[in-house]
């Protein structure tokens, strides 16, 4: 259900439509805040499965969910065999980019692992005149918006600021200032809502990002401008080393209800639940009806670049909990069940990873680096005298010495 | 022609914006019904409706953070913060976004947003109204900075600047908003917006001046001729990029030069300016660059400001100091 907007309705009401509900918290209120230390740093507990919006459990059963049900009724064996090889291929190149940095070919990494089924679900629910605003780890929106392997590993290589155009995506270059790219978003936003079109804007963020002044801006201006923007927050429960219970003393979601933006807490690993969830928010936006929050209740299984040590503060426990709760296992359990993943159809999903994966490699490692007077190029749209002046005296420099650079 | 005032000035520029580009939208807090505080944009939204004047909720990062997604959706946002003080929650979006989003996507994607910011002292405000915070913006890649002396500069740069596909922080000198003055429209001929401009001419010491103090310079360069000392002003109008060729011309000829501004020395477009000049023009400089400026001290209460404030008096000391006559420095160390 919407939280705050209860609804399995597809014409979901806006929020302000039903004050009276909308006085009342949701139910979910009642249940006491998460850790008890008076800092709130205590790891938080995985949270139980029927917390969640859930379509697909990890042991690979398909549940009915009035809520999210009626999203996902176009979506047979065949279009979750196509989500499925999706996520295929992000692990497998999130693997590969892993392996670059540490064999030296990249300065760093962020891993998804664990977050296949929340990054392909939302992404594959965007049409392609929608716009992506999101943060360095969405690597698999990326890869589902149309960005190439090289692309991925242009900024990690350290070749460039962006690996790609982002107008020809339809994604923003990924933003590294944490929570920033909401704003952008809900601009965005605001100006599909000003030019007419029924398009929208997605903000992706973190669990660390909503402490951040700027997301709360964000949500502050899109509820007043009835933005069509999706705010989706993926919460992988880790900050660095940071638990979600330093951020919050409850379930993310809750905090839109202060916005008046509905929300909705979806089993993040569950690519079904994920796409239902980000076709209900997107609809509301076409509809005019505004922002929608999403949480996607994830865990962030690899650390958080390849420079951190979770070993320092992961409860193995915990996370051996999580990949009990993989998002492709589960998906593999079900189709293999019904018969639609053979063997060969695993077998040509794998090859296609590894394909994507070698060419990521190649690109990566046929990268060129920019000449040493490209740091000059693009910091003005047209150039400054005084840079241009710049520019032309460290050329002059260099070209006091043989092969064009200083020994 | 009839005079006009710099705010109307400025209003009338803000409108034929509106007119001429129907991608320019403007974001502000009060900008809407009410005008503005100081009316700037008054009626523009009766005009142009509230999608192309919008009042914002009062947050500046989300102001600025709007104005990117804005940007990357092809509009042209004109962003007002309300006082100077207000533009610091801004300087993140600023500096980490809309100077360098050009230069991350390989000039992909261009950010032409225009931030008015009212700037400088001299109304008797409460504290964060009277801040001068251009050493700041003009530190930043990728930023244009520039302000206007008059109702002229302020209608003709600030179309310039809207019209310009880099991000301007386009500075108001809000003690002159009421200063009166004939404004054409017409742009064709305009100097361009990275231009200074030779508002005195003279020949004994080159006063650069700029926003507030603009009039100030003026003033000293008529008080100074009566003492048979000539002033050329140069209004630096660009303060990134700085136009040190102008400059460079007007040295060349009087030998000396005094910078004037409003905000803290150390760190500040005086420092910038003399040490440019100074490279440039060692071989004509017949004495130190002097610099005429508010103190580092944070801007004080309204009723000790005039003691912050470079004067006439204060300017014409620094003139009488770089052409060597007697001054209040005197017998002092020219590095304290």
């Amino acid at each position: 259900m919407l939280r705050s907007d209860v609804s399995s309705d597809r014409a979901l009401a806006r929020p302000e439509g039903r004050e009276g509900r909308a006085a009342s918290p949701p139910a979910r209120a009642a249940t006491s805040p998460r850790g008890t230390s008076p800092h709130g740093a205590a790891p938080p507990p995985a949270p139980t499965t029927d917390e969640l919006l859930q379509l697909l459990t990890p042991d690979g059963v398909r549940r009915a969910e009035p809520t999210l049900d009626p999203w996902v009724a176009d979506v047979d064996d065949e279009r979750l065999l196509d989500l499925y090889e999706d996520m295929v291929v992000a692990r497998r190149f999130d693997i590969e980019a892993v392996a670059l940095q540490r064999q030296g070919e990249l300065g760093l990494w962020p891993p998804l692992l664990g977050q296949e089924a929340a990054q392909i679900g939302s992404a594959r629910a965007l049409r392609p005149d929608d716009f992506a605003f999101t943060s360095y780890r969405e690597n698999g929106v990326a890869y589902c918006r149309g960005a190439s392997p090289t692309d991925l590993v242009r900024v990690w290589r350290g070749t460039a600021l962006s690996g790609w155009d982002p107008r020809s995506i339809g994604m923003a270059t990924p933003q590294v200032m944490i929570g920033a790219q909401t704003l952008h978003a809900t601009g965005y936003a605001l100006g599909c809502r000003i030019d007419g079109v029924d398009s929208a804007a997605v903000a992706y963020f973190g669990d660390g990002a909503t402490s951040k002044g700027d997301v709360h801006e964000a949500m502050v201006f899109a509820a007043s401008f009835r933005a069509p923007v999706v705010f989706f927050c993926q919460n992988n429960q880790w900050a660095i080393s940071e638990p979600v219970g330093l951020q919050t003393r409850r379930p993310i979601a809750d905090r839109a209800f202060g916005y008046g933006i509905p929300s909705l807490r979806v089993d993040g690993n569950d690519v079904l639940a994920v796409t239902a969830a980000t076709r209900i928010a997107l609809d509301r936006a076409r509809r005019g009806d505004g922002p929608t929050f999403v949480e996607a209740v994830t865990y962030r299984r690899g650390p958080h670049t390849t420079s951190d040590d979770p070993t320092r503060y992961v409860d193995p426990e915990v996370q051996a909990s999580w990949e009990q709760r993989d998002p492709l296992t589960r998906v593999e359990r079900l189709l293999g069940a019904s018969g639609a993943l053979t063997e060969d159809r695993a077998g040509a999903i794998k090859a296609n990873a590894e394909r994507f994966a070698h060419e990521m490699r190649e690109g990566c490692l046929a990268l060129p680096v920019p000449a040493p007077t490209s740091v000059f190029d693009h910091v003005l749209v047209e150039p400054s005298a005084a840079l241009a002046r710049q520019r032309s005296e460290y050329a002059a420099y260099l070209a006091m010495f043989d092969d064009g650079e200083p020994r | 022609m009839t005079a006009t005032t710099m705010a109307a000035a400025l209003g009338s520029g803000l409108r034929r914006a509106l007119e001429d580009d129907p991608r320019v939208v403007l974001l502000g807090e009060d900008i809407g019904r009410l005008g503005g505080v100081f009316r700037v944009t008054d009626g523009l939204q009766r005009d142009f409706g509230a999608d192309r004047v919008m009042d914002t909720p009062l947050a500046e990062s989300g102001i600025l953070g709007v104005a990117v997604g804005l940007a990357y959706r092809g509009f042209r946002p004109v962003c007002e913060i309300q006082f100077d003080g207000f533009s610091y929650p801004a300087v993140d979006e600023l500096v980490t976004q809309v100077s360098r989003l050009h230069y991350r996507t390989g000039g992909a994607i261009r950010m032409p947003i225009t931030v008015r910011i009212p700037y400088g002292g001299g109304i008797g405000a409460v504290e964060h109204h009277s801040e001068s915070p251009e050493a700041y913006f003009a530190h930043t890649p990728g930023l244009r900075v520039v302000t206007c002396g008059g109702p002229q500069d302020a209608h003709t740069m600030l179309r310039q600047a809207i019209a310009c596909d880099d991000p301007v922080v386009f500075l108001e000198p809000k003690r002159r908003y009421w200063l009166k003055d004939e404004v054409d429209e017409e742009l064709d001929g305009a100097l361009p917006l990275d231009r200074a401009r030779v508002v005195v001419e003279g020949s004994d010491v080159t006063l650069a001046a700029y926003g507030p103090l603009v009039v100030t310079a003026r003033d000293a360069a008529i008080a100074a001729r009566d003492e048979g000392v000539s002033i050329e002003v140069v209004d630096l109008r660009s303060l990134a990029p700085l136009d040190l060729d102008t400059l460079e011309r007007s040295v060349r000829r009087t030998h000396r030069l005094v910078v004037a501004h409003e905000a803290q020395r150390s760190g500040g477009l005086g420092a910038e300016i003399a040490a440019g000049v100074t490279e440039r023009c060692f071989d004509v400089l017949q004495a130190p660059v002097a610099r005429v400026t508010g103190f580092d001290a944070p801007y004080p209460p309204a009723k000790v400001e005039e003691h912050f404030l470079p004067d006439l008096d204060r300017v014409l000391d620094a003139v009488d100091r770089v052409v060597g006559r007697p001054h209040a420095l005197a017998g002092w160390s020219a590095a304290s």
